[in-house]
């Protein structure tokens, strides 16, 4: 278990706030997310499709499409520095070169009718000041170090010459080609099968060590945050709902959605007679127009009367362990909220 | 499990090549692509058959192969004492009433211009209209079919007259689940039914299958690329590798015991939700990708990735050996003569 001190944050996400303008309202995307990453610390986020994983690292890019996104609020700070506020020049110092991100889908995220070559050298040469040809053997080292045999071969190849996991390992070897900080992996694996998943993971793993880059994962399977991650952050319905190292998540799971989620997933494990799988009712709440009740609590298994008035607060149940969630607020607390609905 | 094993459907040394055309006009065939090559299985009356392999290797063309959607190329799939791959059509439409498919992507498997009513219908309509049923259905027992089979899989009977895009991913699948129960299949063939759906929905779709099985007592072909949710949904387990199938076995038996190097490889490389167990287990990590299954191969399948390969697998293909009475693997070491030395 790695240790993290407060002085190796690197990026800190303050209440983000990202909305969507629909034709049916304003859609929450991301409602007010705050977590840390430190230096060499993998942190997962995890929750079910729509719950706003993507669109908050996105946000942290300013990449959200505006319009119709618009990032309302919040801060992120990239060594002290609101990304948020820096111009679009100052923004591309750092996007691509200091935070840099790879896709689910490998083949639409690089240019088919480029070679790997010129894609990697771009990415370089817009970043680094070197020649063109530094930047190329710099490409290839890069291609050597995420494992694609003979890379001087390789570099002069299009992506459809390369196999799906392949063109994952040209994506990483881009987004670490500048010394990045911080790697934004979203859904790295989803798009693979687990033979070529496991080689990806291991990858991620392996750089992370190597360069002590700090990566954010996104994912939806609970497998892959287990193994790999630091700490995790739960999402549902735009917000932070549970956050805690791994271990403590999956051990002793205090959200009950969290607690869904680990129980819902079928384990690789003997089994008797037919066990049912655990399932959480329902469908994932739309965002858009949320009443400021706890969004879970429709499908929630020990759902209480306050649940369906007021959003919980966050509790920090141990220094490293928070939660939202009305189950963990004291009995003052619960009284004061419905005092005020009223 | 049933104990008294009745063998529902048969398929023997089934092939399914698809042509490579060299693009020319005549489209002269210059290869195929073997996407099954020679499979062999029985599945019992009322057991849930997973089947699970890496893209690419075959899952979905067996099925397809065994529904009669692709002509295979060789090979023979008999229900009923009939062979399937040989029956004229009229023999085919009748017996294919009691095999019925559940598809992957909910969105592009229901039409978006018919209601829902009409979708679980339509399968009732066809054969009605053939005279294939036990009588001529009215309208009226129709819609009262459509309303028990909405029901049973947990639609809002009020939805009927919604369309597709009215409903959410798991919802959808129901809908594709209900119309594949329409004609009371004795077979369901079900191609990767949750991979499209997230983790909570994927348990609800997971445990209506198991309920639905255990209540009509439908055989079910569960395909998925998932390990996990094969493990827990099926009674016995098909590994297939390159449209070969690598190892057959009783679904715990194969968790516990692993015997082709691929199955290993497999469970090894499949996270599991448990951060102790993920940092203490050793992982197999397979190199390189799936080879593709365009050329005749004379030795084992998994031989250009195999961890544990021998001189001898190279040239010799592996035949199915007994490891036990529900086990099956088609590897050179459980062989009773050691081949570790020959070439």
């Amino acid at each position: 278990m790695k240790e993290f001190k407060n002085e190796d944050i690197i990026l800190d996400v303050k209440e983000l706030q990202t909305y969507f303008k629909t034709d049916a309202g304003i859609l929450k995307a991301v409602d007010g997310v705050s977590f840390q990453v430190h230096r060499g610390e993998t942190i997962g986020l995890v929750g079910e499709s729509g719950c706003g994983k993507s669109v908050t690292n996105l946000s942290i890019m300013r990449l959200v499409p505006s319009p119709p996104g618009k990032i309302v609020g919040g801060e992120v700070l990239y060594e002290g520095e609101d990304i948020l506020k820096l111009s679009e020049k100052e923004l591309r110092n750092i996007r691509g070169n200091k935070i840099s991100m790879i896709f689910q889908d490998p083949m639409s995220s690089l240019n088919p009718f480029l070679k790997i070559s010129t894609q990697m050298i771009e990415t370089i040469t817009l970043h680094q000041k070197v020649s063109k040809q530094e930047a190329r053997e710099k490409a290839i080292k890069m291609l050597g170090e995420v494992g694609i045999p003979s890379p001087e071969k390789r570099i002069d190849q299009y992506p459809h010459q390369f196999s799906g996991g392949m063109r994952q390992r040209v994506m990483i070897a881009m987004a670490l080609s500048c010394n990045a900080e911080v790697l934004i992996a979203d859904e790295p694996t989803t798009a693979l099968d687990v033979t070529i998943q496991a080689q990806i993971l291991e990858l991620i793993g392996k750089m992370n060590e190597k360069f002590n880059t700090a990566v954010i994962l996104i994912t939806h399977d609970l497998g892959v945050v287990a193994g790999m991650c630091d700490n995790v952050c739960v999402m549902y319905a735009g917000k932070i709902v549970e956050k805690a190292p791994t271990d403590k998540l999956f051990k002793e799971p205090l959200h009950p959605y969290t607690e869904g989620l680990i129980a819902s997933v079928p384990k690789l494990e003997d089994k008797g007679k037919k066990e049912k799988l655990f399932s959480i009712e329902g469908q994932p709440p739309n965002v858009i127009d949320l009443p400021p009740c706890c969004p879970f609590h429709p499908r929630c298994h020990k759902d209480i009367d306050v649940c369906h008035k007021c959003y919980p607060p966050t509790k920090q149940i141990d220094p490293d362990h928070s939660v939202s969630c009305w189950l963990y607020a004291s009995e003052e607390e619960i009284a004061e909220a419905l005092k005020e609905i009223k | 499990m049933a104990d008294e094993k009745k063998v529902i459907l048969k398929v023997k040394d089934l092939y399914q090549h698809f042509p490579i055309s060299n693009g020319g006009i005549f489209k002269k065939q210059i290869g195929a692509i073997r996407a099954v090559d020679g499979i062999s299985f029985d599945v019992y009356e009322g057991e849930i058959l997973g089947i699970v392999g890496e893209s690419g290797c075959g899952k979905s063309t067996t099925i397809r192969s065994i529904a009669q959607l692709h002509k295979p190329t060789g090979g023979e799939v008999i229900f009923n004492d009939v062979d399937l791959c040989k029956a004229d059509n009229r023999t085919l439409l009748k017996e294919r009433r009691q095999i019925q498919m559940i598809f992957q992507d909910p969105y592009s498997s229901l039409d978006p211009r018919m209601t829902v009513a009409n979708i679980i219908a339509e399968p009732l309509e066809i054969y009605n209209a053939r005279g294939l049923l036990d009588h001529k259905w009215t309208k009226e027992e129709i819609d009262n079919r459509v309303e028990e089979l909405m029901d049973k899989v947990g639609i809002n009977i009020a939805f009927k007259n919604r369309y597709p895009h009215e409903f959410s991913g798991g919802q959808k699948q129901r809908v594709g689940i209900a119309r594949a129960l329409a004609l009371n299949p004795k077979i369901i063939l079900a191609d990767e039914p949750v991979s499209a759906l997230d983790v909570s929905i994927q348990a609800q779709v997971l445990n209506l299958i198991q309920d639905l099985q255990q209540e009509l007592g439908i055989t079910f072909l569960f395909i998925a690329h998932d390990l996990a949710v094969i493990q827990h949904i099926s009674d016995r387990v098909v590994v297939m590798y390159l449209g070969k199938i690598m190892e057959i076995s009783e679904a715990n038996e194969l968790y516990k015991n692993p015997c082709h190097p691929y199955t290993e490889a497999l469970l090894s490389a499949a996270p599991v939700p448990d951060p102790e167990i993920e940092k203490t287990r050793k992982r197999i990590v397979l190199e390189g990708d799936v080879p593709s299954p365009d050329k005749e191969r004379f030795g084992c399948y998994f031989y250009d990735r195999c961890p544990k390969k021998m001189e001898y697998c190279k040239n010799h293909i592996p035949p199915m050996f007994d490891i036990s009475e529900n086990h099956k693997c088609a590897c050179w070491h459980y062989d009773k003569e050691d081949h570790s030395k020959e070439a």
